[in-house]
């Protein structure tokens, strides 16, 4: 491979596992704190594709369009807080795979039946189409938007935990969060930061999601759910850091069997990736992160 | 002396599983009370009912004059009745300075917040030596008085401390007894104290309940528990708990 090729591809794995990695924080944020999956958060994105593509298609440009439609994805995840998860907090965490999943379902269907089951597309600005090619490299505008994106929201999403008081009460109800209660901190409020915070990491994903593929359907929330679900459990369920990781590692092995397996094999990338992230499980079953340190006595 | 907590016939379980069955207590303004029994009389329960960390299913727990026995925990420590929780429950991955933070966090007066903390560093220098350590890599006794440290940012009239010297050192035994005679002498706190180290908690009580298989079997002065707590005692070396 040449040095050209190889960069080319280190650019793309690059750029995708950007909004991998962002997915794949959106989901952890809300297990750390609560333990539970959202099945529903594949919504998230659909709610923001949708929503930015009405709009564009009202007349407004695509820069104003977006926060709107990252708004739309906070909106949707406190949604499935208030009606999937908020009611069922005592019961078992079954129950509240299936009423997420049925939040999932009924946006689907409700799409389908009031929009239209078919696909809508989503009119990019020429700007964002440009190609910059340097040395024979190329570098699509949208992909630099992409990486840079990501990169502020995770700077940002750090100093929000680093260094704000409620950022600090989400660290520690990801430890133990009924000592985090002992402590004064309200845990319905809690719970609401962290779908908030989810639904933001996800809307801009979602935002950067459809300016890639172009066109909203009703089931899209599924690829971006099952990307960072693997994420997730890769970079160890529950560790922020280690979604990230997992999110930039799944985007580099399908890029590389993208690059190094025969032409015939392309259309099954997906499924050969998800192959090796249950080879990579069998022989590190916690995921990248570490595990907990032992507590000294 | 005003009755700053009390507890009237109070049950509480776990699902199914009847913990408590009508167990009432007094607490006075400015005691330490220590609540004595086997392991798994139901102490740590008590405890967390009082606390709100386990919903009552019957009877009623006042503080202040108020009903706090429906009440979630957050709000229950916001009064300023607070649990420093069995195995101590520090944030192992956050440092010993956020441990602190995370004790002040339902305060909202800042400057006040800030030099308490100077305050509680300057108290305890071996929590200030490790003040940007992840508390995880503190000992056990070390823990024990962060932990204490970090119920006391809130500011709390009445706390409560769950078996605090469990699994330590003699040494650092004796140094959380210190502390817990401080809490009243120095903070001018309320203390109820749960512990399996009958005369330790007896030297530092007013007053002591018997707690067994779920119900108050006696109670009085340290000086009148002695011999209960004596037989208590003798009941662990035998290993007939519960």
């Amino acid at each position: 491979m040449t040095a050209q090729l190889l960069i080319q591809q280190l650019f793309n794995a690059l750029s995708i596992g950007s909004i991998y990695a962002l997915l794949a924080l959106g989901l952890a944020v809300v297990f750390s704190v609560l333990g539970l999956l959202n099945f529903a958060y594949g919504e998230i994105i659909t709610a923001t594709a949708y929503t930015m593509v009405l709009l564009v298609s009202l007349g407004v440009p695509l820069l104003a369009a977006a926060p709107v439609g990252v708004i739309a994805g906070i909106l949707m995840s406190v949604f499935t807080e208030f009606v999937a998860f908020r009611p069922l907090r005592k019961a078992p965490a079954y129950a509240v795979v299936f009423s997420s999943f049925a939040v999932s379902l009924l946006v689907q269907s409700f799409i389908r039946n009031v929009v239209s089951p078919r696909p809508q597309g989503l009119v990019v600005p020429a700007w964002l189409d440009q190609v910059i090619t340097v040395g024979g490299v190329r570098f699509p505008a949208l992909s630099i938007v992409t990486i840079v994106i990501a990169v502020l929201s995770m700077l940002a999403l750090t100093a929000l935990l680093q260094k704000s008081r409620h950022g600090l009460a989400m660290r520690a109800a990801a430890e133990d969060f009924e000592t985090t209660r002992l402590m004064g901190a309200k845990a319905g409020r809690l719970i609401l930061l962290a779908f908030a915070v989810s639904g933001t990491l996800a809307g801009i994903a979602g935002v950067l999601w459809i300016a890639k593929i172009g066109s909203a359907t009703p089931d899209m929330g599924f690829n971006p759910l099952l990307i960072a679900f693997v994420a997730v459990v890769l970079g160890g369920m529950g560790s922020l850091r280690g979604a990230v990781l997992g999110g930039f590692a799944l985007a580099f092995v399908e890029v590389g069997l993208q690059v190094f397996l025969p032409r015939d094999f392309v259309p099954y990338v997906q499924a050969i990736s998800l192959f090796v992230v249950i080879i990579v499980l069998y022989v590190r079953p916690q995921g990248f992160a570490r595990r907990v340190e032992e507590r000294v006595a | 002396m005003t009755t700053l907590l009390e507890v009237r016939d109070l049950e509480a379980g776990y699902g199914p599983v009847k913990v408590l069955h009508g167990v009432s207590l007094d607490v006075n303004e400015g005691e330490v009370v220590a609540i004595l029994g086997a392991n798994g009389a139901g102490k740590s329960t008590l405890m967390g009912a009082i606390a709100g960390l386990v919903r009552p299913t019957g009877g009623t727990i006042r503080f202040r004059d108020d009903t706090i026995s429906t009440l979630p925990t957050e709000q229950i420590t916001r009064r300023g009745l607070t649990l420093v929780p069995e195995g101590r429950r520090i944030f192992a991955k956050l440092t010993v300075f956020e441990n602190l933070k995370m004790g002040a966090y339902a305060r909202r007066d800042r400057s006040a917040i800030s030099s308490d903390l100077e305050t509680m560093l300057d108290r305890f220098p071996v929590l200030s030596e490790r003040r940007a350590q992840r508390a995880g890599t503190l000992s056990g006794g070390e823990q024990q008085q962060l932990a204490i440290c970090r119920a006391l940012m809130s500011q709390p009239t009445c706390i409560l401390l769950d078996e605090p010297s469990l699994g330590l050192a003699p040494v650092m035994v004796d140094r959380v007894f210190e502390l817990v005679r401080d809490l009243r002498e120095r903070d001018g706190l309320t203390v109820i104290l749960v512990e399996q180290s009958v005369s330790n908690a007896l030297e530092v009580a007013d007053r002591a309940y018997l707690v067994s298989s779920g119900r108050i079997t006696s109670s009085g002065t340290s000086a009148e528990m002695v011999d209960a707590a004596q037989a208590l005692e003798a009941a662990y070396l035998g290993g007939d708990v519960a």
